[in-house]
This record gives C-alpha cells, sequence and structure tokens, in this order.
C-alpha cells in the first residue's frame, strides 16, 4: 500500500520540499596544490521530502474562491526560509484551479498541484515541478556556461550575466538628433516606481546602482534601410551586432567602481530616419521594437509620431511614456539575470510576479544558480593563481594574500558543505566572500609576474662569463673525442 | 545687493550646512565626471592639462593660465574619511578619463597648501585638509587628451562652438591649456538649492604673426581651418568674443567682420575691454550668409604693438654651477604706480632638491622684506615634497627677489626617469593676489557678465582676483652611468674567463716530448743564409 492510500482521500496532502544537492570535483577540496586546469565539474542533488497532512489554517485558506487568494493567504503559513517549496496537493475535484490546469505555481514558494492519475503520475509532476521552481541540469550548466565546452550548451546558456557582488544599471537615452527632437524623460520616477521594487527584491543576490543619463549626438552604426510599402525605415536582425559599438563609446564606462554594467538605451530615431523598425530574421517587425545582447543590455528605438502640420516648430518636444519603455527593459532586465520562463506543459499556470517583477522562488532559482556558479568562479580564480606559482617560482607570496587565500578555501568548502545541506542563504553568503577572498588574492599588486625576472634573462646577464668559459672546455672535450678516434684507430696501424 | 558668497574670492563660507546634491541621473552633465564626484566625496575638483608656457610679459594678463603640464587641485567634502586613499582613486580614475598620467600623482608630489587655493564654488568651511594640490610638470598634452574633453561637452564636437576644436589646430599653437572645473553653485539668486557647475574651458595661443607671413590678420578659418555654422542645440548662451579695445581713443587700428551685432564693454582684470560679440543663437546671424567667419585686419601695420605690461608678473629660473647645490630665484613685479599689495607665493619642491631654508632671502629695492605669513613643511625623503608658503607684501612699483638655495640629493638607482640627462623637473611656482585694479571698476551683474570672467569673481571694485604661475624649473641631478654595472660584469667576468681558461689548459693539457724535425722554413731560410756565410747550418 502506498502512502497516497493510507491517507484519507480528499484531503489536500501538503509536501514539503528540501532540494539538497552536493557538488563535489571542484578539486577544492584538500589543499591548492590538487587543482588541475583540467578539473572535471559535476553536480548531483537530491531531494528531500517530507510529507504531511495540511493543518486546519491550511485547510482554511485553500478554502479560497480562487488559486491567487488562496496564495496569497498560504503564505505566512509556508516554511519561509530560502529554498524550501511548499506544495498542496488539491483533490481533482477542486474549483481551486482553472479548468484544464492541474499545477499552479504562486508568487511565493509554494505551488497547488491537482492530484489525478496515479502516485506515479503525481510524483513526475513533483518532480517536474520542483524542477521549475528550484533549478534543472540545463540551468546549472548555464550557470557554468564559462567553464563547459563550446558547443555543448545553447545560445540561450551565455545570455545570463555572470554572477558579481553588485551591477551597475544605465539607462541611457540616446538623442542623436537634438535639433529636431528636445525628448524628456521621467527617469527618475519610472526607475523607483519600475525598477526599484524589483532590484529590492535582487539585494539579496548583489548590490545594485541605477543611474541614467542622455547622450546627444549620439548614433547607431548602421544606417537603416527604406522600405517603400511602410514608408518606414528597417534594421534587420543581421545588421544588429553593428549597431552597439559608435554607442558604446559614447556610453562611458563606470570608472568609480569594477562591477559590470547593465546598459539600456531607449533610442529616438531622427527625423530623417524614423519611424524606425527592427525586423526579425523572417523579416517581420518585432512588436516591442527592442533587441538586447547577451550580458551586455537592451535597446529599445522609440519612435516619435510625426508632427501633425509639417510647420510645427522645431525642436519638437517629445515625452517619453515610461510605462511602455520600463516594460520592456524589466522584461529585458529579467531575461539577461536569466529568469525567463522555461516552455512549460499547458497544465502548468504561473502567476505573475505582479508588481514585485519577481517570485520568490525564482529569486531562489537565481541564488542557486549563482551559488554553483560563485564556487566555481573561486575554484578558476585559485587555480590559475596556483599555476602562477607553479611558473614562477620564486614568487613572495604575502601573509595577507596567504590568509586570502586560505579564507577564500574555508569559504568555499563552507559554501559547498551548507549547500550539500540545503541552506541556501548561508551557501551563498559563504560563496561571496569567498569570491570576495579570493579576487582579493589574485589581483594582490604583490603579484603580478612582470615583477619577477624570468631566468632566461638572468642567464643572458651571465653570457659574458659563460660564454668565454665554454670555449676551453669544449675545445678540449673535441681534442678528447679526437684523440679516442685517433686510440681506436692505432691498434690496426700497428698490425 | 549684497554678493552671494560664492561670487566672492576666496569664501570664507557663511553658510551651515552645506548638503551638496547626490545625483544618479544626468542630462547635460557627464556622468563619468558625475558618478566620480559623488562616489569619492568630491567637493570642487579643477584639473588643467596645459602644454606650453603663457608668456605673461608679452601677452599680458592670462584669462586663466595653468601650469605647464597637468595640474591638479581638489576640495573633498568633510564627510570624506580618508582623504589620502580618495585622493589616490581620484586621481587614478582622472588618469582613465582623460587619457593623462595623472595616476603619477602620489604622496611625493601632492601637498595642502593652507593659504593659496580656497573653493571657488559654495563651501562650507575651509578646512584645508580636506585639500590637495599636484602638479606633473613633465606631462605632456596632446590629442588623446583633447578628445575626452571633448566627449564631455553635450554636444561633443557636432554641433556649436566646439566644432572648431580640431586637433591638428589647436597644438599647432604656441600655447595650450585645457581645464576642467567642477563646483556646487547656488542655483538662483536665493541660493535655496544648490546646483553642479561644470565648467570646460580651453586656452589656445596662435601666434599668427609668424605663420601668417608678418601679417597680425587673422579669421576663425585661418586658425581652424573651419567656420561656425550653427549652435549647440542645447546650449542656452552661445557667444564669440573678440577683444577690439581700442588702443587709444583717436585712432581705430582694427576691423572686425562680419559687423558685431552687439558690442560689450567690462572691465575684464583692471583693464577697460570693449568685445564685439557674436550670438550663435540669435536668427538673425546665420540669415545672410550659412556660416559665421569672423575675420580681424589691421588697418595699419603697426611698429609698437606692444600690449601694456600687466600689474603683477613673476619670473623664476635655477642658478649655480656644479653638480651639488644651487640656487633659486624668483623675480616678482609690481607694476602698479602707487599701490602696494600683497600675494601669496606657494613652492612645490620635490624632495631631491634639499632646500636650505636659512638661506631664504627676501630682498624688495635693496632691503629686506619680512613676510607676514609663513607656512613651511619640510620634505621628507620620498614620502613627502617641500611645501612653502608666503605672504608677501609688494611695494608699488617693485621688484621683489626671492632666493633660496638647495643641495641635490643622490637617486637610487631605480628612482631615476628613463632620461636622466634630459633633467628633473620642478612645478612652477603659484601667485595668488588680489591686485588692485589701476580704473574704478563697476560691480557688475554676474548673470550678464559673459562665462569667462566669472570663474574667479571680483570682490569689489577696487581689485581683483589673480593667479599666476611661474615657469617650472628643470635642473640636473647627479646622474651616474648606467651602463656601468654591465660595464662591471663584462670586465669581470672576461677576466675571469681568462684566468679559468689558461688554468684549465695547464690542467687538462698533456705534455709530449717532440721529435726534432728538418724545421719549418724559416730555418730552412736561415740554413741557406749560414751556407752562403759559410757557418755551420742549425
Amino acid at each position: 500500500m502506498t502512502l497516497w492510500h493510507v491517507l484519507p482521500r480528499g484531503c489536500p496532502l501538503c509536501l514539503s520540499t528540501w532540494l539538497l544537492q552536493r557538488l563535489w570535483g571542484l578539486g577544492l577540496v584538500g589543499s591548492l596544490k590538487l587543482c588541475s586546469p583540467a578539473v572535471r565539474t559535476s553536480i548531483t542533488s537530491r531531494y528531500e521530502m517530507v510529507y504531511r497532512s495540511t493543518t486546519a489554517q491550511e485547510e482554511a485558506a485553500l478554502g479560497a474562491a480562487t488559486a491567487q487568494e488562496a496564495d496569497a493567504a498560504l503564505r505566512p503559513l509556508q516554511d519561509a526560509s530560502l529554498g524550501a517549496l511548499t506544495m498542496y496537493v488539491v483533490p481533482e475535484t477542486s474549483s481551486l484551479l482553472p479548468q484544464g490546469i492541474s499545477v499552479y505555481v504562486g508568487k511565493h514558494r509554494g505551488a497547488l498541484v491537482r492530484a489525478g492519475g496515479s502516485l506515479a503520475a503525481l510524483r513526475t509532476r513533483l518532480r517536474q515541478l520542483t524542477q521549475v521552481m528550484s533549478f534543472t541540469a540545463s540551468s546549472i550548466a548555464a550557470a557554468l556556461s564559462d567553464r563547459v565546452p563550446d558547443g555543448q550548451l545553447g545560445p540561450d546558456a551565455r545570455r545570463h550575466l555572470k554572477s558579481s557582488l553588485g551591477y551597475e544599471i544605465t539607462f541611457s537615452l540616446l538623442n542623436p538628433d537634438p535639433k529636431s527632437h528636445a525628448v524628456d524623460w521621467d527617469i527618475e520616477d519610472a526607475v523607483n516606481r519600475y525598477v526599484q521594487p524589483v532590484l529590492d527584491k535582487l539585494s539579496l543576490v548583489a548590490n545594485f546602482s541605477v543611474d541614467s543619463q542622455i547622450l546627444y549626438y549620439a548614433v547607431l552604426g548602421v544606417t537603416p534601410r527604406f522600405d517603400k510599402e511602410s514608408s518606414s525605415f528597417l534594421l534587420s536582425a543581421h545588421s544588429l551586432p553593428h549597431v552597439i559599438n559608435p554607442v558604446e563609446a559614447r556610453l562611458g564606462s563606470s570608472a568609480a567602481s569594477l562591477y559590470p554594467v547593465l546598459n539600456f538605451l531607449l533610442y529616438v530615431p531622427e527625423r530623417s530616419h524614423s519611424p524606425l523598425y527592427i525586423q526579425d530574421k523572417d523579416g517581420a517587425p518585432v512588436s516591442t521594437n527592442a533587441f538586447h545582447s547577451p550580458r551586455w543590455g537592451g535597446i529599445m528605438v522609440y519612435n516619435v509620431e510625426a508632427p501633425a502640420s509639417p510647420q510645427a516648430s522645431l525642436p519638437l518636444h517629445v515625452d517619453v511614456d515610461m510605462v511602455r519603455v520600463m516594460e520592456v527593459f524589466l522584461a529585458q532586465l529579467r531575461l539577461l539575470f536569466g529568469l525567463s520562463r522555461e516552455e512549460l506543459p499547458p497544465e502548468f499556470l504561473l502567476e505573475s510576479p505582479g508588481s514585485e517583477g519577481l517570485a520568490h522562488w525564482e529569486l531562489d532559482r537565481l541564488l542557486w544558480a549563482h551559488t554553483v556558479e560563485n564556487i566555481a568562479t573561486v575554484s578558476t580564480t585559485l587555480t590559475s593563481l596556483a599555476q602562477l606559482l607553479d611558473k614562477i617560482g620564486n614568487i613572495v607570496i604575502k601573509d595577507d594574500v596567504a590568509s586570502e587565500v586560505y579564507r577564500a578555501v574555508a569559504s568555499a568548502q563552507s559554501a559547498m558543505a551548507k549547500l550539500a545541506t540545503g541552506h541556501l542563504h548561508s551557501a551563498f553568503q559563504a560563496s561571496k566572500e569567498a569570491v570576495t577572498s579570493s579576487e582579493r588574492a589574485f589581483f594582490d599588486p604583490s603579484l603580478l609576474h612582470l615583477l619577477y625576472f624570468p631566468d632566461d634573462q638572468k642567464f643572458a646577464i651571465y653570457i659574458p662569463l659563460f660564454l668565454p668559459m665554454a670555449v676551453p672546455i669544449l675545445l678540449s672535450l673535441a681534442k678528447i673525442v679526437r684523440e679516442t678516434r685517433q686510440r681506436k684507430k692505432e691498434p690496426t696501424k700497428m698490425d | 545687493m549684497p554678493r552671494p558668497c560664492w561670487a566672492r574670492p576666496w569664501c570664507d563660507g557663511g553658510r551651515q550646512g552645506l548638503t551638496l546634491p547626490a545625483v544618479s541621473h544626468y542630462r547635460l552633465f557627464p556622468k563619468a565626471l558625475g558618478r566620480l564626484v559623488a562616489a569619492l566625496g568630491v567637493q570642487e575638483l579643477h584639473l588643467a592639462l596645459t602644454q606650453g608656457f603663457w608668456r605673461t610679459r608679452t601677452w599680458g594678463q592670462p584669462p586663466l593660465q595653468a601650469p605647464a603640464g597637468a595640474e591638479l587641485w581638489v576640495w573633498f567634502q568633510p564627510t570624506v574619511m580618508d582623504v589620502d586613499k580618495a585622493w589616490k582613486e581620484l586621481s587614478n580614475i582622472l588618469s582613465g578619463i582623460f587619457c593623462a598620467s595623472l595616476n603619477f600623482i602620489d604622496s611625493t608630489n601632492t601637498v595642502t597648501p593652507t593659504a593659496s587655493f580656497k573653493p571657488l564654488g559654495l563651501a562650507n568651511g575651509t578646512d584645508h585638509h580636506l585639500l590637495r594640490y599636484a602638479v606633473l610638470p613633465r606631462e605632456v598634452v596632446c590629442t588623446e587628451n583633447l578628445t575626452p574633453w571633448k566627449k564631455l561637452l553635450p554636444c561633443g564636437s557636432k554641433a556649436g562652438l566646439a566644432v572648431l576644436l580640431k586637433a591638428e589646430r589647436l597644438f599647432h599653437s604656441s600655447y595650450h591649456s585645457q581645464a576642467v572645473h567642477i563646483r556646487p553653485i547656488c542655483r538662483d539668486a536665493s541660493c535655496l538649492a544648490v546646483s553642479w557647475e561644470l565648467r570646460q574651458t580651453l586656452t589656445v595661443v596662435f601666434d599668427t604673426f609668424s605663420s601668417g607671413q608678418g601679417k597680425k590678420d587673422w579669421s576663425l578659418f585661418k586658425m581652424f581651418s573651419r567656420t561656425l555654422t550653427d549652435a549647440c542645440p542645447l546650449a542656452s548662451q552661445s557667444k564669440v568674443y573678440v577683444d577690439i579695445s581700442p588702443k587709444n581713443k583717436e585712432k581705430e587700428l582694427l576691423e572686425v567682420t562680419p559687423t558685431p551685432a552687439s558690442v560689450y564693454e567690462a572691465i575684464v582684470q583692471g583693464d577697460k575691454r570693449t568685445y564685439a560679440v557674436y550670438d550663435l543663437l540669435s536668427p538673425s546671424l546665420f540669415n545672410t550668409s550659412r556660416s559665421l567667419n569672423v575675420q580681424l585686419k589691421w588697418k595699419r601695420p603697426q611698429d609698437s604693438s606692444e600690449l601694456p605690461t600687466p600689474v603683477l608678473h613673476a619670473q623664476r629660473y635655477v642658478s649655480g654651477y656644479g653638480l651639488q647645490t644651487g640656487e633659486i630665484s624668483t623675480l616678482i613685479y609690481n607694476t602698479h604706480p602707487y599701490r602696494a599689495f600683497p600675494v601669496i607665493l606657494l613652492e612645490t619642491v620635490p624632495w631631491y632638491l634639499r632646500l636650505y631654508v636659512h638661506t631664504l632671502t627676501i630682498i624688495t629695492k635693496g632691503k629686506e622684506n619680512k613676510p607676514s605669513y609663513i607656512h613651511y613643511q619640510p620634505a621628507q625623503d620620498r614620502r613627502r615634497p617641500h611645501l612653502l608658503e608666503m605672504l608677501i607684501q609688494l611695494p608699488a612699483n617693485s621688484i621683489t627677489k626671492i632666493t633660496i638655495q638647495f643641495e641635490r640629493a643622490l637617486l637610487k638607482w631605480t628612482e631615476y626617469t628613463p632620461d636622466p640627462n634630459h633633467g628633473f623637473y620642478v612645478s612652477s611656482s603659484v601667485l595668488s593676489a588680489l591686485v588692485p585694479s589701476v580704473i574704478a571698476m563697476k560691480d557688475v551683474d554676474v548673470e550678464q557678465s559673459p562665462l569667462f570672467t566669472s570663474l574667479f569673481p571680483s570682490s569689489d571694485g577696487s581689485s581683483y582676483f589673480v593667479r599666476l604661475y611661474t615657469e617650472p624649473l628643470l635642473v640636473n641631478l647627479p646622474t651616474p652611468d648606467f651602463s656601468m654595472p654591465y660595464n662591471v660584469i663584462c670586465l669581470t667576468c672576461t677576466v675571469v674567463a681568462v684566468c679559468y681558461g689558461s688554468f684549465y689548459n695547464l690542467l687538462t693539457r698533456t705534455f709530449h716530448v717532440e721529435e726534432p724535425t728538418r724545421g719549418g722554413l724559416a730555418k730552412r731560410l736561415a740554413n741557406i743564409i749560414r751556407k752562403f756565410r759559410g757557418v755551420p747550418p742549425l
């Protein structure tokens, strides 16, 4: 008799899942010397499932009219720690879930699953659900994409931003034609209203700073093609890679910090080139008129409506509709962080994250991937450091560098141990510390290999000594050879 | 109307609790500099990159002088905890932004002057511990510094006055100085809100006399090989001022074309000036012709076109012989006929010139002149330079000579520059003074006056602020023969190798007793001769 049948039928089954994951083979265990460049990375994962029946409070919450209400009511009753998921199995006949939907994923760390079919079917469905809400082999592989050889991954895998302790988000308004367009955008308000809630949620993952700028006379690198039929200008998909380069020079690097920058550009095309539309590979116009560049950011083209009368005085004042723009930029931001929603079977219903822009379980997903990536980064950094030490034998390792390396190794080990027991939050913190320590050790100015003389140069200085000394040695060697040869010949002569 | 604090030079900060705005959304202000100011707690930043030296005696009072090379002075906000760390970081970032070697600014060339540099913008107080000042006289300024400077302009070099700035013309000149000044200012007269002001200045001296076959006529096209076609659409003011001040009232010596729409008269640096003004924003300017090419023609060849000698000017030189000691002499001229005024002199001397402070003498008109304020900070080897600040009273119509002797230090062999025989630069000394005006000055409205006069606004009607820089000095230090170690290595190695070779030969050679043979050619020749002489052969 299986577990399912023991429980009274119709009672919602509550099932709490601990994701257990173990990471090994990174070569970090033990001492630094064990690191080798060709580490095999492999990951095994384990789920710990705890089944229990619902409490009275949960029962009451599940009695709500719609799934959304039930999700909201269930939130305070769930295990709030990062990485834990709670799934409620509701009876097949329940009206909580809409027709045809058997799995509902809420905004928090909970999901509703319709019981149905055999227990095995339920089990596979639960497994599928846990993978959607935590991680799959492919999402972890994407996090490690820099360490996996080319060709094994799809094009999407390299889209995600690399894990970092912080990110800088820059919104730039490009106005190549300030003579005809005086463009204004209320970016401050838009950032506070739309971007900040998402970043507040993501603040657990990294530090974020947001700024914006307006660039005048910044043009795209491609001249758009005029299309007579629609009397508009078109940018085809294959020319998009050339668009960014000339703009990039104007964007300005972030001189004050070392964090990676995410650029979001709003391009208001020149009067002579508007309206401007972006075409996809099939030649159809892109509905959002925007595209993104992996690990770099996104560009949106914002067409200004032509004035009603051609005699309208220039410059034309334009107020940017920030809702439309931010919708696109936020979608791109999610894409760049790897929060895109994958293709799911039709019976799955995902609740939209609403104004927060990010569901709790999506945050967990990000944390899983980033923790693994951080540990891999630490391993790579320390391996390269060890390689450098192998190459230069007489390099001086200062005490503070050594202590940073020890700290990095200890933090990485503790991160792996925490991951193995499923403590996502502390594992992530430990992995962040490990990254900081290892980077600090690696980029220490005393470890510059140019500070040390290569051995061949040291040898070159002593050439004036070695060369004249070598001459008599070589001559006498030649003489010895000649003499032995002669001695061999002599006995035959004697005969 | 009482002037706002910032409109006075050496503003001593009457405002308390000044909060500088933290900005993260930029419109016209360049983001790179804005982030820098915000991240490092900069209150005021002044960076100048200069090629050449402004010849005050022949060119007159400079509108805004800067010492040859790179000059950077920064006031930090009182909230900055570790000023030295912020200063180091700032110079490194600026070095990246402007492609200049500002990263060579370290404690050996940084000083904290106590009196010479006061905040030019709004300031809470003037605690000079928040100030850092450094000059790199070796820095060479060229195109790669101009391009990032132009990029800071909202219109770049695409529109407006900046289209004239083409590197191949600008660096073909006698003097080139580009500067960036960031300071907090009042947004309006009531001063309730504070704004950041970025002021970019460019001073170029073209020598049209030598390049134009002895003619002094010039035009925009001749100088820049370009003309002006429009104003930057973002500009609220875009004007060209041409100084057409008449030398003497009766004779009009010069003529500008096209005829200026307006003429502006002002007292700039104690001198009455007349400017022809071309407002690029006025639509009538480009009505008749599509581009503006300002031309200036002299009506008759001028024989004595000497500019009047400025009231305050200075020169400096190094004297002495040999490579052990020397003397730095500074001459400060006050040509004002009847007014005496004080001047603050700032000397920064690198540590490898060891100043003998007891030899400091200040002589005016044959008599010793006692400075009313002296601040001296001795150098520490490889740590910090000498800093000497003095407040000296200059009597009317006088020359003041300041001399100080020094000894040249021996450097470690790694401390020499790649071209040590070129010499070592000593940065310009700085003169700051409130110079009494010869003509009475009116209280001018700051809003109305042209931008180039408003960085150092005049304090009252009788004097104006001047900051002058003297020549940088080039001092030879005792320089070792850098090839010597290698020569020694070569010589000793050869000697050792030769000894080794002979010993080796001696030890490894086998000796045979050789049978006498018929002998060589010499022996046979000798025997033939002996035969002739009748002597028995060998």
